[in-house]
């Protein structure tokens, strides 16, 4: 049967792990597109330069929501340069595909995590 | 459980008795209406049953009904077969019409009023008169709506036109979209007063790929298509006689459509999730509306991945989320009763049907709520 999600997509989705506010965020960043009402927002937690938590809340579709997961998962013990070097692909391939009108979504997760960090730097500066 | 589907609105399943009038013609009864041999006559007199059916059901003469490939085709015939050749026309049609009406019109060359539909979903009579002037020669206003189910005054409409048109020279004709009424609502053009009348096969328990169009004697329709003499013309190309065929029994099976169970049904759903899901509210008049459809607005969630959740537990609903059309824009419909972008984003229909049961709206019922608080857990609000 053809499922327009992977099942991959559709696990994160159904049971993500890192959403949720965090009390103890050192940066935070919100994007979306009001016009549509998505919103997302990234949260994270750094520590002597690394990403030591993160977690995200996500008004959104499907797609939005497994991202955020992902993103989350995959930023945690990094470095910020190196959090920064995550492309929508590599987050993809971690759903193993998604539908191609759905790829925008995980872009939005890219630019959260952005805002975050410069959230982050700003913040110390 | 199987898989439950409250998507109605969308298409509906053939018919068992539908199913096996059709069968035939798809291969020992296989013959062109256009042949005069044993074949070909078989089939004229399978073609003319089925016209016979949709006009006993409307009330109407077997030569005023055209068969179509889709409700889409014969809304534009309706529409640019009564504007073509007419000079500077003025159409007066809504705002929440379907795409095949909205899209021909503006491909016309006619100047187009768009009536609101308010709050309610549904448009005004006053509002026809008064936008009315000397050029206005169509209104065109669906029956029901697909989205959030409203029903709109056909016959108020229709007696107001036909007031109007004793006083005057260049005569105003009246179309309306009735695909997703016919199920429920009564449809003798005489009683409603309209010139023309679109129906669909395949929301009728009927197949896909046929539709009808009823157009009133006197009504002139020039061809959009050209070819050969089908459908008077009006539609060439030979016709799809199993399709039409289907269409004719699934018309005769209209009565199997339970209205008053139907209605119980959706409106358990209704006072279910106003009363048990904080946050929430109906789309389009309550009061007025088809008896299968629900549209409610779940705030703090978006539609598309509702719908993928409870997908996921077998249940199958549509939503006017911008996440889940091709276009990323929301419904223009519930955009235009006045919902913001942002409640048309958290928006969900449910369509009820013929096979819809008790136990499937209970199923539903106690999957749904679990997954909005879910949904707005992960979006903190
Ligand atoms: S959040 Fe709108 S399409 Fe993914």
């Amino acid at each position: 049967m053809k499922n327009y999600y992977t099942k991959e997509a559709m696990q994160r989705f159904l049971n993500p792990k890192y959403f949720g506010e965090m009390s103890d965020a050192t940066g935070v960043g919100e994007v979306g597109n009001p016009r549509c009402g998505d919103v997302m927002k990234v949260y994270i937690k750094i520590d002597k330069g690394k990403i030591i938590n993160a977690s995200f809340q996500t008004l959104g579709c499907a797609a939005a929501i497994a991202t955020s997961d992902v993103i989350c998962e995959m930023v945690i013990g990094k470095t910020t340069k190196e959090a920064l070097s995550i492309t929508e692909q590599e987050m993809i391939e971690r759903l193993e595909k998604l539908p191609a009108v759905k790829v925008h979504c995980s872009s939005l997760a890219i630019e959260g995590l952005k805002k975050a960090i410069k959230d982050h730097e700003e913040k110390q500066a | 459980m199987k898989n439950i589907y409250f998507d109605y609105a969308a298409t509906t399943p053939i018919d068992e008795n539908v199913f096996k009038e059709m069968s035939p013609y798809l291969q020992e009864k296989f013959g062109n209406p256009s042949s005069l041999h044993f074949f070909g006559q078989e089939a004229v007199f399978a073609l003319d049953k089925a016209r016979e059916k949709v006009a006993t059901f409307l009330g109407a003469n077997e030569r005023e009904v055209i068969f179509t490939s889709s409700a889409t085709e014969a809304n534009n015939i309706a529409l640019l077969g009564l504007l073509q050749g007419k000079e500077n026309p003025h159409v007066i049609t809504s705002s929440i019409e379907h795409k095949s009406v909205l899209e021909p019109l503006n491909a016309s060359k006619a100047e187009i009023t768009h009536l609101p539909a308010y709050k309610t979903g549904i448009i005004k009579v006053e509002d026809i008169l008064r936008e009315i002037k000397e050029e206005t020669t169509l209104v065109s206003i669906m029956y029901a709506n697909s989205e959030i189910g409203t029903l709109q005054p056909i016959k108020e409409i229709g007696e107001a036109v036909k007031k109007i048109n004793e006083k005057r020279k260049n005569k105003i004709f009246f179309h309306t979209d009735a695909v997703q009424a016919v199920n429920y609502l009564p449809c003798r053009v005489d009683d409603l007063g309209v010139d023309m009348l679109t129906i669909s096969g395949h929301k009728i328990y009927g197949p896909k790929g046929v539709g009808a169009l009823y157009i009133r004697e006197g009504t002139k329709i020039s061809s959009i298509f050209h070819g050969a003499l089908q459908e008077r013309g009006i539609r060439p190309g030979t016709e799809n006689i199993a399709a039409i065929v289907g269409l004719g029994r699934a018309i005769e099976e209209l009565k199997k459509n339970n209205k008053k169970r139907t209605k119980e049904l959706r409106d358990k759903i209704i006072n279910t999730v106003l009363s048990e899901i904080p946050q929430t509210k109906l789309n389009g008049s309550r009061e007025n509306r088809l008896a299968n459809n629900v549209n409610i607005t779940f705030k703090g969630v978006e539609g598309e991945s509702v719908l993928m959740a409870l997908d996921q537990e077998g249940v199958a609903v549509s939503t006017g989320s911008a996440c889940a059309s091709h276009s990323l824009s929301p419904s223009y419909a519930l955009l235009a009763i006045g919902l913001s972008h942002k409640d048309a984003h958290g928006s969900l229909r449910i369509t009820l049907g013929r096979l819809t049961t008790e136990k499937e709206v209970d199923y539903l019922l106690e999957k749904l709520p679990p997954i909005i608080k879910k949904l707005r857990k992960i979006s903190g609000k």
